[in-house]
């Protein structure tokens, strides 16, 4: 294989685990013919927990803070989808005000979550600033969730059965003040990146995923919106009341990272409106349902699914009757979305490479639980 | 014609450093100054864990019925208790609480039936040691006393 100096031979090299760009943990293999990616293969696992272990140790109650650390950005998703999951085993709904809590705080958390990655996607892109700004505006969102349920990130606001806590005094102005905030600043960072031509050039045709491969490999999410399907959980199998709230499914065209980055964009804006619509109506009442102290659902299982800001975000739940869940798996968004990194690097650069993982929107610690 | 003269002026490349140069207005500082300023913490926060004590007559409000432990994901509580001959009851000896492996979900607070669990504002738990972290009886009722600095 001894070449001259001019020779392009084939290289492999390994880019991550500990490489910023990888957003956590992420090892990706790459063979290279000079700067061009010809291959990628992705290592995962060094965030590995066995928090689907760990379910089948621990009672219903006492497993829901863990479905938190799985993708820490958006822990009031998953905690909001693993409380459906076994409300759906128990054959309890949550109370109308619980759930229209409950779609305030998931879609703030929508919003924080799709800011803090705009903020690296575009720090991984080069533009440093916009990763400032969503980190001020994901504060005034986290001040919400501290302020409601006690914690900021890994938040274990839901409980089965509806909410422990009760909204707390200027909980709707808070988050009015919030969604006034957010548009012109959704604006700002708009005019900051989307005419840019830097960035423009960065992402317009790179990493290009059309339809039938989204649906091949189980993409979803705002991956799979951007490729022209306008597929949307909260659409399609209304949760939580969703189906009182009135929003559109942004789309994008060309499936390309600029698409994604738009689909996001505009998703930020249609979570604002539903916040708004369901803040202006929270129905009195009681936050929890009847649910008994000690949870024992009857021998079953349940499937239920979310949009979580990354995609769908299922819970799979087998119960045997006992208190404990049998079998507890997750399908996490950003596990089946990495799949599509190979088809999608594949032939591009290696700086492509870099905005490729980014538009994906991984958190590591839900790829590997 | 016209997207040439705004690709020539840099009209794109303009705009967003106009957004950069607005924020730079002195009055938009959100940047908290963290140990001199002190941050503001939500009246909800779960932080330190604290066993109240009855103010009235000094006794601790716990009442040993170990609910607090059965409800902890990790199985980080200890409860020492004894029988009392005389009254029947359960006295408290010594409360572990173990905060190297907590995760302040709050299901001991949630499951205290007299609320004397309880997970407050304090959140400087940084310990120079593994065992400073496991809280015994003692520090739970007095609260946690972080090092103050001078600024």
């Amino acid at each position: 294989m001894a070449g001259t100096f001019l020779d392009s031979t084939e290289l492999v090299l390994n880019m991550g685990p500990q490489h910023p760009s990888t957003h956590g943990v992420l090892r990706v293999i790459v063979k290279l013919d000079g700067e061009r990616v010809l291959g990628t293969e992705s290592v995962i696992g060094y965030l590995h927990r066995g928090v689907e272990k760990i379910a089948e140790n621990r009672t219903y109650t006492m497993f829901a803070p863990y479905v938190d650390r799985m993708d820490y950005v958006a822990a009031i998703s998953n905690g909001l989808g693993y409380c459906l999951a076994v409300e759906k085993l128990l054959n309890a709904e949550a109370t109308p005000r619980a759930q229209a809590v409950r779609v305030i705080l998931t879609e703030l958390n929508r919003i924080a979550s799709h800011l803090l990655w705009l903020g690296t996607h575009a720090l991984d892109i080069g533009a440093i600033t916009p990763l400032f700004y969503c980190m001020r505006e994901r504060e005034y969102a986290l001040n919400i969730f501290e302020k409601y349920c006690g914690a900021r990130l890994t938040t274990h606001a839901f409980r089965i059965g509806g909410l422990q806590y009760e909204t707390y005094e200027g909980f709707e102005k808070d988050t009015n003040d919030f969604c006034d905030m957010m548009l012109p600043k959704i604006d700002e960072y708009e005019e900051l990146l989307t005419g840019n031509r830097i960035w423009r050039e960065r992402m317009i045709g790179v990493g290009i995923l059309n339809t039938e491969d989204c649906k091949a490999y189980g993409v979803t999410g705002p991956m799979l919106r951007a490729a022209g399907c306008a597929w949307d959980i909260r659409k399609a199998l209304p949760y939580s009341g969703y189906e009182k709230y009135e929003f559109d499914i942004p789309t994008g065209q060309n499936g390309d990272t600029y698409d994604r980055y738009m689909v996001r964009m505009q998703e930020m804006r249609q979570s604002v409106r539903i916040v708004r619509q369901a803040v202006a109506d929270i129905p009195a009442g009681p936050i929890m349902a009847k649910v008994p102290k000690v949870l024992k659902p009857p021998v079953g299982e349940a499937y239920v699914s979310i949009e979580a800001p990354k995609g769908e975000l299922g819970y799979y739940i087998v119960s045997d009757g006992s208190t404990q869940p049998y079998r507890c798996r997750v399908r996490p968004p950003s596990f089946v979305n990495l799949q599509s990194l190979d088809k999608m690097a594949r032939g591009s650069l290696v700086a492509d490479l870099v905005a490729i993982i980014g538009t994906i929107d991984i958190v590591l610690g839900e790829v590997d639980r | 014609m016209r997207k040439l003269l705004r690709t020539i002026f840099l009209v794109d490349l303009v705009q967003g450093l106009m957004v950069t140069f607005r924020t730079q207005n002195p009055k938009n500082i959100v940047t908290e100054q963290y140990p001199a300023q002190r941050p503001k913490i939500a009246e909800r926060y779960r932080g330190a864990p604290r066993l109240n004590i009855n103010p009235e007559n000094g006794q601790t409000l716990c009442i040993a019925c170990d609910l607090c432990a059965l409800a902890c994901p990790e199985n980080l509580i200890v409860v020492g208790w004894e029988r009392n001959p005389e009254t029947k009851r359960k006295d408290l000896i010594n409360f572990t609480y173990d905060t190297s492996r907590c995760m302040f979900c709050g299901l001991c607070e949630d499951a205290c039936p007299v609320d004397a669990l309880e997970l407050t504002q304090d959140f400087e738990l940084a310990s120079y040691s593994r065992e400073g972290a496991i809280f015994d009886r003692q520090i739970l009722e007095e609260g946690i006393k972080p090092t103050k600095y001078k600024f």
